[in-house]
């Protein structure tokens, strides 16, 4: 039975970052979330002060766009003020008994001009006078024209530059965060830090920054003309000023409330077809696409109508608030008509004085519109730096040991551990396995085996206890060097965009390819490479989504297979394979496995039994140790396992 | 183009009044500066009055008013229009989906269809939300202007005939060189955002390998890629707009010289204020000029997701049920016959997944399927409720084609629980019911019972009201497909289908669940496939698949001592010496 709206909009509204919080496997961490694109920055100074650090680099260059900038703005200022002279002339030579009273700008620069038509043509009469104008004009517009290209250029790569430099430093600081920060992070919420806030940063680099600054400079450059046009007139403006300050807030905050309400719906239709159409099969074989359709179609309507009010809304601003600035031309026109009759303003006093009337909602709009890029970007900014500032993973102490190579003598000393404070994981874990041995684990789902694992290449740090690898503790080991010599299969088979050989490689760089092909060999995955397309060289995309979930596998074992690494450890690495092509690779395992110490984690029981001891995990802790003879034998929680007598997850 | 005209027929009426209220702003615009460019030529002939003055002012403010009127209109028909255009748009493309085969979904990833639904709908949306509110406006103010222009002075209006076309060229130039550069840009900005996607994924396999030194490496590369096209592309849109601004620039400069030698020669009458009206246009025309740039570089963007879309509703479905002869007829004895059937997944591949499949199960029998990875076990149950046509040969249930079934009457008679299985989000119940939505409370327990789901689900706070999150990401792998089998179970299936569906549940609940099978469902037919023997070793039926052929049937028995590759995975699980 179709569900109503509300149930729908319920359970897939806030879903959308939510589900992706409990990822599949891997523990839980806590971690506040971070939701939502939008919203204002708390700390703006100091995000705008950081923000700042970025642009030192390019001080010399910032000067100068700001110089273009101004230079810029002020050229089309004169531009548009160089009509008023010309016009003036004209109605002098026209209706010369009608020419009002002129401003003392416009005087002065008619005096300029006049200057240079007789310094230049050598005479001041109309035509020259207006040539000589128009020889200002022409020179002010090329100006103009060549700062706003070079404090373009200029700008983008200074804005380009930055923004890669705060991507690669984003990116570089993931890198060293620890494990546990991304336990507590949805891959979609750090992707929206690379997309979202860096996106509206760089909106704000390249738009916001010069647009503000013109803008004012504009705001001002046009005020000041206008008052020494016409006093009366500027007046006139300056009360429509507040109409536009309100009317824009109020329509604003409407298109903002409307806005949010569409996100939501939105975030759940995108919710409910993701859903579906990763489901589609399941709803092909239950002949559900009916319901689907209907409850997509009301999901769909509730969003059509709550985005209609957003668009609206957001439609309006334009037509309102440009005809609002026309409505205050019109009544600048009309004083002015009145004025010129009273001598008090000329043609061409009111020719300029109504473009800069018609201009003057411009600047306004362009602030308040930039103020909202910015106040997104700083916090964008904010998110961006919040990454930044996460602790990334200890330092090694001074001293750490520079291993070279490692023999593969691991032992664990009572060992406890919890990734939540209060809540432990594993409890007084010892154990300890010689160079060379094999050591598996098994245990219901949530005892605690991949942990086990995770601790020794310090995914994470233990609480209480000790590791230690030869005979050292690891924390005194260097975090790289631990890890170079630890190879692990891990339970989520992960690839990257790139060949399959370049895949296999990633185990080892400096592999050759005659190696490459060799480990793939060991990993039994050679004969199906060769029967991709391209062999080797076949690009996977999509994380290998062209492969099947064991083919990922065996790709991943050929992976740690290249390395040299001394210690090895497969969790699940071969659940997906079936049992007759494992036990085909068991001689390249075997051949793995040789002269590494190695531990195993499985599922399958047939795939532990050789191991030299076996671990049975249960809540924390080992209730069971010994070969597979041994427990057998013991017919404790090994021996109902193995023979089926009780659940395995 | 006449299928995207559907969608907007019965929406007429706003597609219509939209581009209309536009056109009053265009009006407008064009009559304002006349009405300033009367104002002082009637001052400079000396025959302003405070009268006239106000008469414009009032002119001016009206016309403001309507202009204000139709562009609050324009958006309140251009939204409703976007907006239903792209609502039926996307229910259209979603329903489409749901008629998809299993072959088009494959074609198609899932997230590519995801985007397509979303992102893409939405581009094409935003695309006529502008074309609402510019496609009119923006040649209409330009041929207003030049109208305009033209009665007022036509000797000046020459002007025109030259810097028109130059813009135009500047124009052209942008599409031309910018385009290509803008699309660029996204793909790589794209393939970076993808990078950073999948480091995130695999940050365990990069710190196990200490590959971050490699990481940042490459990432560095692709942003520095990534800054290198964004720069090449936002130079030439960097160089045009000072050449546009030039352009226009010249034009006024080139106006005012001969517009001024005209008045004062008194040529055609014109005044000053004239001069003024004509810069006025000049703006005008230039300005819509750059507003066209704009909107083509906005609808490249679109064109592309329209393509996508294109792709979804073009996408022909191969499999349906409308040359179906026995329509009405439902799914009785469960009796499955597959004869010579052959599949290749790729029609153009060499290899065949099935190869020549001869089969026949009879009504009410427990089967199991074994074989390795890949040698066409899922497949082959597939073609029974036609998730697959088969390329060759025929499978037949009841003794009738499956292509001669309804797909609804087919595949309601047959429960497949599906190796890579799905619940979706809200109760376990609601779940459970989409095998039976009619069943009582009563029932759902009885099955997810059977299934041995009752316990663990009576264990919950909320019981068979537990809330699932997406996927069911809150309940264990076997316990999910515990589910997935109650499920499929509420369906009462003449045939049911079990895809290596217990893989995460132990022997002896899996013991516990075929026996209930066994006892509960003696009349359907049961196709167990499995990696474990002992999950398939009490069938009445055992298939043996290697490569796309069945190399042996037969009980465990009989294959235990025939056939060799049974032999041999049933010594790779038991240890070979018991």
């Amino acid at each position: 039975m179709p569900r109503n709206i509300d149930q729908l909009r319920k359970q897939y509204n806030s879903s959308a970052s939510e589900q992706r919080r409990h990822g599949p496997g891997g523990p839980r961490g806590g971690g506040p979330g971070m939701r939502g694109a939008t919203g204002k920055p708390k700390d703006t100074k100091k995000t705008l002060s950081r923000l700042l650090g970025y642009v030192k680099g390019y001080t010399g260059r910032i000067i100068a766009v700001l110089l273009c900038m101004m230079l810029s703005t002020v050229t089309s200022l004169i531009g548009g003020y160089m009509l008023a002279p010309v016009i003036n002339k004209l109605s002098e030579t026209v209706a010369p008994d009608l020419a009002g009273n002129l401003s003392l700008l416009e005087r002065a620069v008619g005096d300029k001009v006049s200057v240079l038509s007789r310094l230049v043509l050598g005479d001041d009469s109309v035509l020259p006078f207006i040539s000589a104008a128009m020889m200002i004009l022409a020179a002010v517009y090329i100006v103009g024209v060549a700062t706003t290209y070079v404090q373009s250029r200029l700008m983008l790569t200074v804005t380009t530059g930055i923004v890669e430099k705060i991507r690669n430093d984003l990116f570089e600081k993931l890198q060293k965060l620890p494990v546990r920060y991304f336990d507590g992070h949805p891959t979609g919420e750090i992707m929206s830090r690379f997309t979202n806030d860096i996106d509206n940063i760089e909106t704000m680099l390249s738009n916001s920054l010069t647009s503000l600054i013109s803008g004012a400079v504009t705001l001002i450059g046009t005020l000041v003309f206008m008052i020494t046009t016409s006093w009366i007139l500027t007046l006139i403006v300056v009360a429509f000023f507040p109409v536009f300050a309100i009317g824009g807030a109020k329509i604003a905050g409407m298109s903002r409330k409307y806005y949010v309400s569409q996100q939501a719906a939105l975030g759940a239709v995108n919710g409910y077809m993701e859903e579906t159409v990763t489901g589609q099969k399941v709803i092909k074989v239950f002949n559900h696409e009916d319901e689907c359709v209907e409850e997509f179609g009301l999901l769909n309507n509730d969003m059509r109508d709550k985005q209609f009010k957003a668009q609206f809304w957001g439609g309006v601003v334009g037509p309102i608030m440009g005809n609002t600035s026309q409505i205050t031309l019109a009544v600048t026109i009309g004083v002015g008509g009145i004025l010129m009759l009273g001598g008090l303003l000329g043609a061409g006093g009111l020719t300029v004085f109504s473009n800069y009337a018609r201009q003057f909602s411009m600047p306004i709009n362009q602030i308040s519109q930039q103020m909202a890029t910015v106040f997104a970007a700083l916090a964008g900014a904010e998110r961006v730096f919040e990454v930044m500032d996460t602790d990334p993973e200890a330092k090694d102490p001074d001293g750490a040991v520079d291993f070279g190579d490692m023999k593969g003598d691991v032992r664990l000393d009572d060992v406890t551990f919890g990734y939540v404070p209060g809540k432990t994981v594993l409890k007084h874990i010892s154990l300890y396995a010689k160079p060379g041995q094999k050591i598996a684990f098994v245990g219901s789902t949530g005892a605690g085996k991949t942990t086990v694992t995770n601790l020794l290449n310090r995914f994470y740090d233990i609480d209480e206890g000790k590791i230690t690898i030869d005979g050292v503790d690891i924390r005194d080991i260097k975090r790289d060097e631990l890890r170079r010599n630890i190879a692990m299969v891990l339970q989520d088979t992960h690839l990257f965009t790139g060949t399959v050989m370049e895949n296999i490689r990633y185990g080892r760089l400096d592999a050759t390819d005659d190696e490459v092909i060799e480990a793939a060999k060991t990993a039994s995955a050679h004969s199906f490479i060769m029967r991709l397309s391209d062999g080797y060289n076949t690009m996977l995309e999509g994380d290998g989504a062209n492969l099947s979930q064991g083919q990922r596998q065996l790709l991943n074992i050929a992976r740690a297979a290249i390395s040299k690494a001394p210690i090895l450890v497969l969790d699940e690495a071969t659940s997906s394979v079936d049992t007759r092509t494992e036990r085909h690779i068991e001689h390249g395992m075997d051949r793995l496995m040789k002269n590494r110490t190695t531990f195993v984690i499985a599922h399958r029981l047939s795939t532990v039994r050789n191991s030299n001891a076996i671990m049975v995990l249960e809540a924390g802790e080992i209730i069971e140790r010994g070969s597979h003879e041994e427990l057998l034998a013991m017919k404790g929680r090994y021996y109902e396992l193995y023979t089926g007598k009780k659940e395995l997850d | 183009m006449k299928r995207w005209f559907r969608y907007a027929k019965p929406y007429l009426p706003y597609f219509i009044l939209g581009p209309l209220c536009m056109l009053t702003e265009v009006a407008g615009e064009a009559i304002m500066p006349r009405l300033l460019g009367i104002l002082i030529n009637r001052a400079n002939e000396g025959l302003l009055t405070t009268g006239l003055s106000l008469g414009i002012m009032a002119a001016m403010i009206a016309i403001a008013l309507v202009m204000m009127a139709g562009g609050v209109g324009g958006a309140y028909f251009a939204s409703k229009a976007s907006v239903n255009y792209a609502a039926d748009l996307r229910a259209d493309v979603y329903s489409r989906v749901q008629t998809f085969s299993f072959e088009n979904i494959d074609k198609f990833s899932t997230g590519s269809l995801v985007t397509r639904l979303t992102n893409d709908v939405t581009q094409i949306q935003n695309l006529i939300n502008m074309m609402m509110r510019m496609a009119l406006r923006a040649p209409g103010m330009m041929i207003a202007a030049l109208i305009m222009a033209i009665i007022l002075k036509p000797g000046l209006s020459v002007v025109f005939a030259v810097s028109i076309p130059v813009m135009l060229i500047a124009v052209g130039f942008i599409i031309m060189k910018g385009f290509p550069l803008f699309s660029k840009v996204q793909t790589k900005l794209d393939r970076l955002n993808s990078t950073v996607q999948e480091n995130v994924t695999n940050v365990r396999v990069v710190k196990s390998f200490v590959r971050e030194d490699h990481e940042n490496g490459k990432f560095r590369t692709a942003n520095r890629d990534l800054r290198n096209t964004s720069m090449s592309a936002s130079k030439v849109m960097i160089f045009m707009s000072p050449v546009m601004t030039l352009i226009m620039n010249a034009t006024v400069v080139v106006v005012v010289l001969i517009g001024s030698r005209m008045v004062l020669n008194r040529d055609g009458g014109m005044l000053p204020g004239d001069l003024t009206t004509f810069i006025a246009y000049v703006t005008q025309i230039l300005m819509s000029l750059v507003m066209v740039t704009f909107m083509l570089t906005f609808s490249s963007r679109a064109l592309a997701s329209a393509r996508r879309i294109k792709e979804v509703l073009d996408e022909p479905v191969v499999l349906n049920d409308d040359e179906a002869a026995r329509k009405d007829l439902p799914v009785a004895a469960g009796e499955i016959e597959f004869k010579n059937v052959s599949f290749r997944y790729y029609k153009n591949s060499e290899d065949k997944v099935l190869d020549g499949i001869d089969l026949k199960i009879p009504g009410g029998s427990t089967v199991g399927i074994i074989g390795s990875t890949g040698c066409g076990k899922t497949t082959l149950v597939s073609m029974i409720p036609r998730l697959y046509d088969c390329d060759e040969g025929e499978v037949l249930v009841d003794g009738v084609n499956v292509r001669d079934y309804s797909l609804v009457n087919l595949r309601d008679g047959i429960g497949m629980v599906l190796q890579k299985n799905t619940l979706f989000s809200g109760t376990i119940a609601e779940n459970l019911r989409w095998g039976d939505e009619t069943a009582d409370d009563e029932t759902v327990r009885r099955m997810a019972e059977y299934a041995q789901a009752d316990k663990f689900v009576s264990s919950f706070k909320d019981g068979y009201d537990t809330m699932l999150e997406q996927g069911g990401t809150n309940v264990s792998g076997g316990q999910k497909q515990r589910l997935c089998i109650a499920r499929a179970l509420l369906k009462q299936p003449k045939i049911l289908i079990l895809d290596d569906s217990t893989s995460a549940v132990d022997t002896a609940t899996e013991a516990m669940i075929r026996r209930a099978f066994r006892e509960e469902l003696q009349g359907s037919t049961k196709i167990i496939i499995a990696q474990r023997i002992s999950s398939v070793m009490d069938s009445d039926m055992i298939i043996v698949m290697n490569d796309g052929k069945i190399t042996g049937i037969g009980t465990h028995d009989q294959l235990l001592a025939d056939n060799v590759e049974y032999r041999e995975i049933y010594e790779s699980q038991t240890g070979g010496a018991n």
